[in-house]
């Protein structure tokens, strides 16, 4: 078979480029998957205290200096714990399955032609939305009181109140998980669009499509099977962001009772300073559930590609392709129109006087909300700008260090201990971060923009490394043989060979960081002591007011931001190759 | 070389013994307020009202142009990510140089700081401007959830329980507890409140109990010297009726105060609760809610309390924070903070008691189409022992809440 032999000739390609010139400057190259690792463990050892010390009974500022087993029964003998438990299993699993599906189903019926241009720039105003704002929308989009409601009524419905119907907020989490589906949509798919860049994708479906097969079934036979390997870290950061969820979860969740993670969080909030134990069994419950998770994905995995195996060697062609473009168009329309629509309504409440059902648009227009943040807002734009971008360019630098460490010097067991950095993106954040405030604290760091500039490093770094990783190792190194039988040594390959191939996926991956660290919330306050004030320090705050138009105002900006990322991310690419077509 | 050296030693550990105790004595003001000059202070405090915040704001230009006292606002979305640093701090053994010295609390958060030794003092009763309270005739002043304050936290002002209702759809609201399950079973998902163990929610509950119970005298004693099941059988019997007539039967609650106002303000509900007697007007004035909302109290009086500022153990400007704790209890700032065009909270001051300048800035106060007058308010009702409420919290939570 044509693909096993090409991989073949990978393989033999990698071992004949790997080992090439030793360097001749002192070799700092190989030890960048060890400092990196040196300086995350601090913090990641620091968090981890964090969650497991209050889970056995130990917070000596509280008096509890014996380990004990006591907030574990109490955990087990509070009556919700089932039923959050099963919540946070099924809203995770079923909105990262959905919006899997959807993102390939987007990918199979349309990459490579003109509608998919026009997705594609959809993407970063999607992206960019931050997951709380593109949550209040939603609800104000779809509630029995919200927007869809409001302009059908009362001329089309009767309605002059809203009907008692419980839509935000069901019990079985629907809401949650169309919420959650149509905010990693757009993040699959960019994910996916940087893997793709490593691929000959139209190559494939066009030479399948030769053989009479379906342009969907061609692609899901013989892309499908060389982007999951590299999209799969990103599917599980998103199932474990979407097992422990907070701020979407309050929002569109149900709360009698709450997914676990909602559940924790007040468990943290409450008055009562021993609840604290209880947060704190709940949190390590949490991170066996998403580890669990994690591992039933894994087998899932297994099982559908052996099933897969054995359905791409039947050989079925597939004939429906129009009704499969036909559900892609509708799905990806549904899930961008919910968010754009979303984003849209809180624009108009940044603006709005008095709005109240069932008046589809406001009853007067005024400025008052943004005139009383506009001060505020530049110096809060700045702050959040500096610490994104030195958090990202720290990030970029040391993943770009450890994976070109692991092609030359062909470090694979050194940077498979790298998994230890993901633990931040699997860990519950709240007391995760409590644990890290206390180390930064205790060593005098905590307060100045520096420390929150680390802690957001935390975060980062894994959402770079695991947009970066994958397409970075899937390049095709025989690029890399050509160029050294031509006489390029390491460091000319990387420069003018790998990196400028290599953009796409690296300015996507820094694009992800710079707006991951856009949205931390709880780091920032706890590191910065509250002294480093961002847009979303901000915006957290002064949301717990609920006002509506000042959760637009700040939506807007909020989006603003990492939305000049995303942007150069997906023009970037173009403009530098307007001349190479296939890298553009 | 040997004695220099020594004596740099020894004046370094003066020094540093030095910086431990030289907390200025609060009695002493002339002595906080020349410590507190040039201090910053770091005050942590709920940041979701931007016109509680704009007052902040005022203060702290009022405070270093008269004091010298840098005054910095902490915004938080709930108080207690400031609480979790001042026990992040406590666990780094970080017992003084603390970065927070003034925190907005509740009585919950009171009871329980105060009882894991998280707060400084007593300075309170020593401020200057305490003789204005008239504190020994006001027992909110100086028991917060009937846990005796003792100087940890200063009053900052009064809240008490309301009602606001759609006049435009309720013309008349149901003025006791009983008329309103009556008035709910009439008008069924007109009527909901925040999810216990919000803390309004959980001030709904009390109020409710208030109403029901025919003696509420063993409400103010802790809950183990009672019979728990029998005083608290008639707030889960009517409950039991309530809660199917309730908006989305029951099956869903909003999470906060604010979430009640905007379900309010959305048509979803005609009537809400809150703590703030002017939150009304002031929701009118901000567009948030319908000009035709007004505000009403229970026959048989509601449950009030005050609120206050307390300093942490560890607090790096405690002299600051006394400064800037003792300007907020002026009658200037009181009369200020009143203003229903500034805030509209009620004071903490004896107001009848003051001098004949300042009584006028609060005579003046025009308070809103929506506010009560404080006879109309009533005299306030006293929280009932904090021991109930946990009981009671978790008592929902299992019928209502997560063990639904």
């Amino acid at each position: 078979m044509p693909v096993s032999k090409a991989a073949g000739s990978v393989r033999e390609a990698r071992i004949l480029a790997a080992p090439m010139r030793p360097g001749r400057r002192p070799r700092l190259l190989p030890l960048a998957p060890l400092f990196t690792l040196v300086v995350l463990l601090g913090p990641v050892a620091a968090g981890l205290i964090g969650v497991l010390a209050p889970a056995f009974g130990y917070y000596p500022a509280l008096g509890a200096t014996e380990l004990s087993l006591a907030p574990v029964r109490s955990l087990l003998a509070w009556p919700g714990l089932g039923g959050a438990v099963r919540l946070s299993a099924v809203t995770a699993l079923a909105s990262t399955a959905l919006a899997l599906g959807v993102t390939l189903l987007i990918c199979a019926a349309w990459h490579g032609t003109r509608a998919f241009g026009a997705i594609e720039r959809l993407l970063s105003p999607l992206l960019s939305v931050p997951h709380a704002a593109a949550a209040l929308g939603l609800a104000f989009l779809i509630s029995p009181s919200g927007w869809i409601i409001r302009a059908l009524s009362p001329w089309a419905t009767g309605w002059d109140l809203p009907p008692d119907v419980l839509i935000v907020g069901d019990p079985a989490g629907l809401a949650l998980i169309a919420g959650l589906a149509a905010k990693e949509i757009p993040f699959l798919l960019l994910m996916t669009l940087a893997a793709l860049s490593q691929i000959p994708a139209r190559r494939s479906v066009l030479l399948a499509q030769t053989q009479g097969y379906g342009r969907v079934t061609a692609w899901v036979k013989t892309v499908f099977p060389r982007v999951y390997p590299q999209i799969r870290l990103p599917i599980y950061a998103v199932l474990a962001f979407s097992a422990s969820v907070v701020d979407v979860a309050v929002i569109l969740g149900p709360s009698t009772p709450p997914p676990l993670s909602v559940q924790i969080l007040r468990w943290l909030n409450d008055p009562d300073l021993s609840m604290r134990f209880e947060a704190g069994a709940g949190a390590v419950l949490q991170f066996g559930i998403v580890l669990s998770l994690l591992a039933l994905w894994r087998c899932g995995e297994l099982a559908l590609a052996r099933a897969g195996t054995a359905w791409i060697a039947r050989g079925a062609r597939g004939r429906a392709d129009a009704a499969w473009r036909g559900l892609a168009a509708l799905a990806a329309g549904l899930s961008a129109g919910a968010v754009l629509l979303a984003v849209a309504g809180l624009a108009v409440w940044s603006f709005a006087g008095f709005w109240s059902f069932p008046d589809a648009l406001p009853a007067g227009l005024t400025l008052r909300s943004w005139e009383g943040q506009l001060p505020g807002l530049a110096e809060l734009t700045g702050t959040t700008i500096l610490i994104a971008a030195v958090a990202t360019i720290i990030s970029l630098l040391l993943v770009l260090a450890c994976l070109e460490a692991e092609y030359r010097h062909g470090l694979r067991p050194g940077t498979r201990a790298l998994w230890l950095l993901y633990i931040p993106l699997i860990v519950p954040q709240t007391t995760f971060v409590t644990g890290l405030q206390t180390l930064a604290i205790g060593t005098g760091l905590a307060g100045p923009t520096g420390s929150v500039i680390a802690a957001h490093v935390v975060f980062v770094l894994p959402y770079v490394f695991l947009s970066l990783g994958d397409p970075f190792r899937a390049w095709d190194p025989r690029y890399g043989l050509a160029a050294a039988t031509l006489g390029a040594g390491p460091d000319r390959l990387l420069w003018q060979v790998r990196l400028p191939m290599l953009l796409r996926p690296i300015l996507t991956a820094a694009a992800v960081g710079f707006a991951v660290s856009v949205g931390q919330y709880l780091p920032t306050l706890l590191l910065g002591l509250g002294r480093v004030p961002t847009l979303t320090t901000e915006a957290v705050a002064l949301s717990s007011g609920g006002d509506r138009r000042l959760i637009g105002v700040y939506a807007i900006t909020q989006t603003a931001v990492p939305l000049l990322g995303f942007a150069a991310a997906i023009a970037l690419p173009a403009v530098a190759f307007r001349n190479r077509k296939g890298l553009a | 070389m040997r004695r220099p050296r020594a004596a740099l030693w020894a004046s370094l550990l003066a020094a540093m013994a030095g910086a431990a105790t030289a907390e200025t004595d609060p009695a002493d003001w002339d002595g906080v307020l020349e410590a507190a000059e040039g201090q910053t202070v770091y005050w942590n405090a709920w940041g979701g009202d931007p016109r509680t915040n704009a007052y902040i704001e005022w203060a702290a230009d009022e405070v270093l142009s008269r004091f010298g006292v840098e005054l910095e606002l902490v915004k938080q979305s709930d108080i207690s990510a400031a609480i979790s640093t001042v026990l992040s701090e406590k666990s780094a053994g970080k017992d003084e140089g603390g970065s927070i010295d003034l925190l907005w609390i509740n009585g919950e958060n009171f009871a329980a700081m105060k009882e894991k030794d998280l707060l400084f003092g007593p300075w309170a009763e020593d401020l200057p401007n305490w003789s204005l309270l008239g504190a020994e005739d006001n027992p909110a002043l100086t028991e917060d959830f009937t846990v005796p304050t003792e100087g940890l936290e200063a009053p900052w002002s009064m809240a008490q329980v309301v009602f606001y209702h759609d006049s435009a759809r309720v013309p008349e609201p149901p003025k006791t507890v009983r008329d309103l399950l009556d008035w709910t079973r009439a008008n069924e998902g007109r009527f909901t409140y925040p999810q216990p163990p919000n803390f309004l929610g959980t001030t709904f509950l009390k109020q409710a109990l208030l109403g029901l119970v025919e003696d509420t005298g063993p409400l103010y004693a802790p809950v183990s010297d009672a019979d728990y099941e029998a005083v608290t059988a008639p707030l889960w019997d009517w409950l039991g009726e309530l809660t199917p007539t309730l908006w989305r039967s029951g099956a869903a609650y909003p999470q906060s105060g604010p979430a009640q106002r905007q379900l309010m303000a959305d048509g979803e509900i005609d009537i809400a609760i809150s703590f703030s007697p002017a939150e009304a007007s002031a929701a009118i004035a901000n567009f948030e809610l319908p000009e035709s909302v007004r505000t009403y109290v229970l026959d048989g009086g509601t449950i009030g309390n005050a609120n206050f500022l307390a300093i942490p153990y560890n607090a790096t400007a405690k002299e600051g924070a006394m400064v800037v704790a003792n300007f907020l209890m002026s009658p200037e700032a009181q009369a200020r903070k009143q203003d229903p065009e500034v805030l509209g909270a009620l004071t903490v001051l004896d107001v009848a008691a003051l001098g004949e300048e300042d009584r006028a800035l609060f005579e003046d106060l025009d308070l809103g189409i929506a506010t009560l007058t404080p006879e109309e308010l009533g005299s306030p009702l006293a929280e009932p022992h904090p021991s109930w409420m946990e009981r009671i919290e978790e008592d929902w939570d299992r019928r209502y809440g997560a063990g639904q």
